[in-house]
C-alpha cells in the first residue's frame, strides 16, 4: 500500500534554530492519522509545511507520489488536498450557503468564468445543499457567516474544506477555543465529512484524538518519537515520559 | 406573471425610468445632466467592481475612462477626414471599451500582484503617470486644450444623426442601462463570487483552488472595459475630451460617488453617481464653497456610514426581513437624529458661507445672501446667531445621538438574534 501524504526527511530551520528536524512520516490511503505532542514540538510548523504556508529547508512533502515543494496554495488544492485552518477562516461577509458554494466552484469546473451565472446551475446548488445538510447549517443558509456563533463558524469552515470534494483533508486543531459540549458535535461531524477520506489532523486535545484517529504519530522537539494504533501509542513507554507523562 | 415581475421588476422600473426622465425635465441643461449621469453611473459601478466587491483601492481608474475618451474622439476625427474606415457612432463605446480592457489588461498586469496598500499606491503612480504624458506627449492629448470632434458624421439611420442631445441621451441611457445589467450579471457568475471570496478572504480563496492575483487582475480588466465604454460615451456627450477626463480628480470623483453612495452594495454607485452629478450642477452654481461640502459629506461618510448611503438602507435588512413592526419603534429617534442635525447643519453651513464669502469677495461690499436671507457679514450678530445655532445643534447631537444609537441597537439585536434562529 503506497502513502497518501509522505513526508521525507523533512527539516525545517527558523533564523537557525532547527523546529523540525528530520521528520518521516506516512498518512496511508483511507487512514485517521493524528500528529499529537506538547507545545512547541512544531505540530503547527509541520502543518504549515504540508499545507504550503511555508517552504521547508531540506527534505520532500509527497502527495501521492507527487512532490508538494515549489507549490503555491490553491496548486496543492487542485493537487486534492483541502486544509482546515486553526483560525476561523471564512468569508464573513457572505451567507453560509455562499461560503460552502464558494468552495464547490473549482472542483465542479466553473474557474474563473463571467459567462455563467450561478444561480442558475444545479450542480453547483445541488452540490452546496448536500454541504450544508451535512455540516447541520441547513436551517441558517441565509444567515450571513459573520453572525454565526463560533462552534457554527468552525462547522462552516469545515464544510468549506469538504465542499470541493478533496479526498485528502489536513485539520489544523479544529476544536481548539470550544467548550465541551462543542466539542462533541464538532468530533461527530469530523468523523462524519471524513468517512471514507484521507484524514490528517494536528490536535492537542488527547480526548479529540483518540475519539478520532486510528494511527497516532507522536512529535517531540521536532521528530517523530512514535508511530502506532492508539492503543500501543499509550502503552509506549518512551511516549509516556515524553508526553503523556507531563500531562497525566 | 408575479414571479415575473418579482424577477425583473426592478430592471424594468430602471428602464422606464432612463425612458421617461427628459420627458419630465425638458430642459437642455437637464438633458445634459441627466446623460452625464447615465455616464458616471457606467464609471461609478465599474470602479465598484475594484473597491466594492473585490476590495482594491484605485487612485488612478480615470486612465481607463480617459484614454478610452482620447482614442474615440480620434477613431472619430479619423473617420471625418477619411483616413480610417467608416465605424457606426452608435457602436464607438464597444470601442472605447475595448481600448479600456486594452490598457487595464496591461497596466493590472502589474498593480494586482499585490493587494491593499502596495495596489493603491501602484495606481496612484499610474495615475499620475498618465497625467504628466497628457502635457508631454502634445500630438495624442493636445495638452491642456484637449481634443474637439464631430459626433454628426456617417449615414444617419432612422433619421438618427447624434446632432440633438436627446438623441445622444437615448443612445447613453441605452449603453448605461446595458452595462448596468452585464455588471449585475458579472457579480453572479463564479469569477463574481471569487472577486467578493478574495476581498473578504484571500488566504482561504487560494485553498479553495482561487489564484487570488488572477482573480483581481480579471476583475481590473473587466472593470476597464467598462470604465472605457463610459469614457467613450463621456467624449461623445460634449464632443469634446480633455486632460481632466484622465486626471487623478477624475479619479477621486468617481471614488466619491462609489463610496457616498455604498460600496456594499450593489446601487450604491448608481445612487452615489446620481446624487454627486446633481449637485455639482445644481450646488455650484448656488455655492461657491460646493466642493468644501462634498468634501464634508464625503469625510462624514467614511467615519459615520462606512457602506454610504445605500449601507445606512441596507443595515435595515435584517429587520425588514424579520420583523418590519420594530422599524416604527425607530421612526421617533431617527427624526429627533435628524432634527438634531440639520440644526447644526443649518449653523455650520451659515458661518461657512459668510467665511467663504468674506475670503473670496472683498471687494463687493459686505452683503451675501444666505438661505434666501441677506447677512450682513459685517455686522457681529449674523456671526453670532449662526455660531449659536451650530452650538445648540451640536449639543442637541451629543445629547440625542446615544438615545439612538441605544435604541437602535437593542431593535437590531432583536432582530439579528431571530435571523440566526
Amino acid at each position: 500500500m503506497s502513502a497518501t501524504i509522505e513526508l521525507v526527511g523533512v527539516h525545517k530551520n527558523f533564523g537557525g534554530t532547527e523546529v523540525i528536524r528530520g521528520v518521516d512520516l506516512a498518512v496511508m490511503e483511507g487512514q485517521r492519522h493524528a500528529v499529537i505532542g506538547p507545545n512547541g514540538a512544531g505540530k503547527s510548523t509541520l502543518y504549515n509545511l504540508i499545507t504550503g504556508r511555508h517552504e521547508i529547508t531540506s527534505g520532500d512533502i509527497l502527495l501521492r507520489g507527487n512532490s508538494l515543494i515549489g507549490k503555491t496554495p490553491f496548486e496543492v488544492y487542485r493537487a486534492g488536498l483541502a486544509r482546515s485552518f486553526q483560525i476561523t477562516n471564512i468569508f464573513q461577509r457572505m451567507t453560509v450557503f455562499e461560503n460552502i458554494r464558494c468552495g464547490t466552484l473549482w472542483s465542479l469546473g466553473y474557474g474563473y468564468k463571467f459567462w455563467r451565472l450561478v444561480d442558475r446551475e444545479r450542480d453547483l446548488t445541488q452540490r452546496t445543499e448536500e454541504v450544508l445538510e451535512k455540516i447541520g447549517l441547513a436551517g441558517k443558509r441565509q444567515v450571513p457567516a459573520g453572525l454565526l456563533s463560533y462552534a457554527d463558524q468552525r462547522a462552516l469552515e469545515l464544510g468549506i474544506t469538504i465542499a470541493g470534494g478533496a479526498d485528502v483533508i489536513v485539520l489544523d486543531e479544529p476544536t481548539s477555543g470550544m467548550s465541551l459540549g462543542e466539542i462533541q458535535r464538532a468530533v461527530n461531524l469530523i468523523r462524519e465529512v471524513s468517512e471514507g477520506k484521507t484524514l490528517m489532523i494536528v490536535e492537542h486535545d488527547m480526548g479529540v484524538v483518540f475519539d478520532i484517529a486510528d494511527t497516532i504519530s507522536v512529535l517531540v522537539y521536532g521528530q517523530v518519537i512514535a508511530s502506532g494504533s492508539p492503543t500501543d501509542i499509550r502503552g509506549d513507554e518512551v511516549v509516556r515520559e515524553a508526553y503523556l507523562g507531563t500531562e497525566h | 406573471m408575479t414571479g415575473f415581475l418579482k424577477r425583473y421588476g426592478s430592471w424594468i422600473v430602471m428602464a422606464a425610468a432612463f425612458v421617461i426622465a427628459p420627458a419630465m425635465f425638458t430642459s437642455g441643461f437637464a438633458t445634459t445632466i441627466m446623460s452625464q449621469m447615465a455616464v458616471l453611473i457606467i464609471f461609478a459601478l465599474a470602479y465598484n467592481m475594484l473597491l466594492g466587491q473585490g476590495g482594491m483601492l484605485s487612485f488612478g481608474h480615470a486612465i481607463y475612462f480617459g484614454l478610452a475618451g482620447y482614442f474615440s474622439v480620434h477613431y472619430l476625427n479619423l473617420i471625418g477626414e477619411g483616413a480610417l474606415f467608416y465605424f457606426p457612432v452608435g457602436l464607438m463605446p464597444l470601442f472605447g471599451g475595448l481600448v479600456g480592457l486594452l490598457f487595464g489588461t496591461l497596466i493590472g498586469y502589474v498593480s494586482t500582484r499585490r493587494a491593499g496598500t502596495t495596489f493603491a499606491m501602484i495606481s496612484l503612480g499610474f495615475g499620475e503617470m498618465i497625467t504628466a504624458m497628457t502635457l508631454i506627449w502634445v500630438a495624442f492629448f493636445n495638452g491642456e486644450e484637449g481634443i474637439q470632434t464631430d459626433r454628426m458624421i456617417g449615414p444617419e439611420p432612422f433619421g438618427v444623426s447624434f446632432g440633438p442631445d436627446i438623441e445622444v441621451y437615448y443612445l447613453i441611457a441605452a449603453w448605461s442601462f446595458l452595462c448596468i445589467v452585464a455588471m449585475y450579471a458579472l457579480t453572479r457568475t463564479p469569477f463574481g463570487r471569487m472577486s467578493n471570496a478574495v476581498r473578504d478572504n484571500p488566504e482561504r480563496a487560494e485553498f479553495i483552488g482561487y489564484n487570488t492575483q488572477r482573480v483581481r487582475w480579471q476583475a481590473f480588466a473587466l472593470s476597464s472595459f467598462f470604465a472605457g465604454v463610459a469614457g467613450s460615451l463621456h467624449a461623445l456627450n460634449y464632443e469634446h475630451v480633455g486632460v481632466e477626463t484622465v486626471s487623478i480628480a477624475q479619479s477621486g470623483t468617481v471614488l466619491f460617488m462609489a463610496y457616498i453612495g455604498g460600496v456594499g452594495s450593489f446601487i450604491g454607485p448608481i445612487l452615489g453617481a446620481i446624487l454627486i452629478t446633481f449637485l455639482n450642477s445644481v450646488l455650484s452654481g448656488v455655492t461657491e464653497a460646493w466642493y468644501l461640502y462634498l468634501g464634508l459629506l464625503f469625510v462624514s461618510i467614511v467615519m459615520f456610514a462606512p457602506f454610504g448611503l445605500a449601507g445606512i438602507v441596507m443595515m435595515h435588512e435584517p429587520i425588514w426581513k424579520t420583523a418590519p413592526g420594530l422599524l416604527s419603534r425607530l421612526l421617533r429617534p431617527y427624526a429627533i437624529a435628524i432634527g438634531s442635525l440639520l440644526v447644526l447643519l443649518l449653523g455650520v453651513v451659515g458661518l461657512i458661507e459668510m467665511f467663504y464669502f468674506l475670503s473670496t469677495s472683498i471687494f463687493e461690499g459686505s452683503v451675501v445672501k444666505i438661505y434666501w436671507m441677506a447677512v450682513d457679514t459685517a455686522t457681529i450678530m449674523p456671526w453670532i446667531i449662526y455660531a449659536m445655532v451650530a452650538v445648540v445643534g451640536f449639543l442637541a447631537c451629543r445629547r440625542n445621538f446615544p438615545m439612538v444609537k441605544a435604541e437602535w441597537g437593542e431593535v437590531i439585536t432583536e432582530a439579528r438574534a431571530r435571523l440566526v434562529q
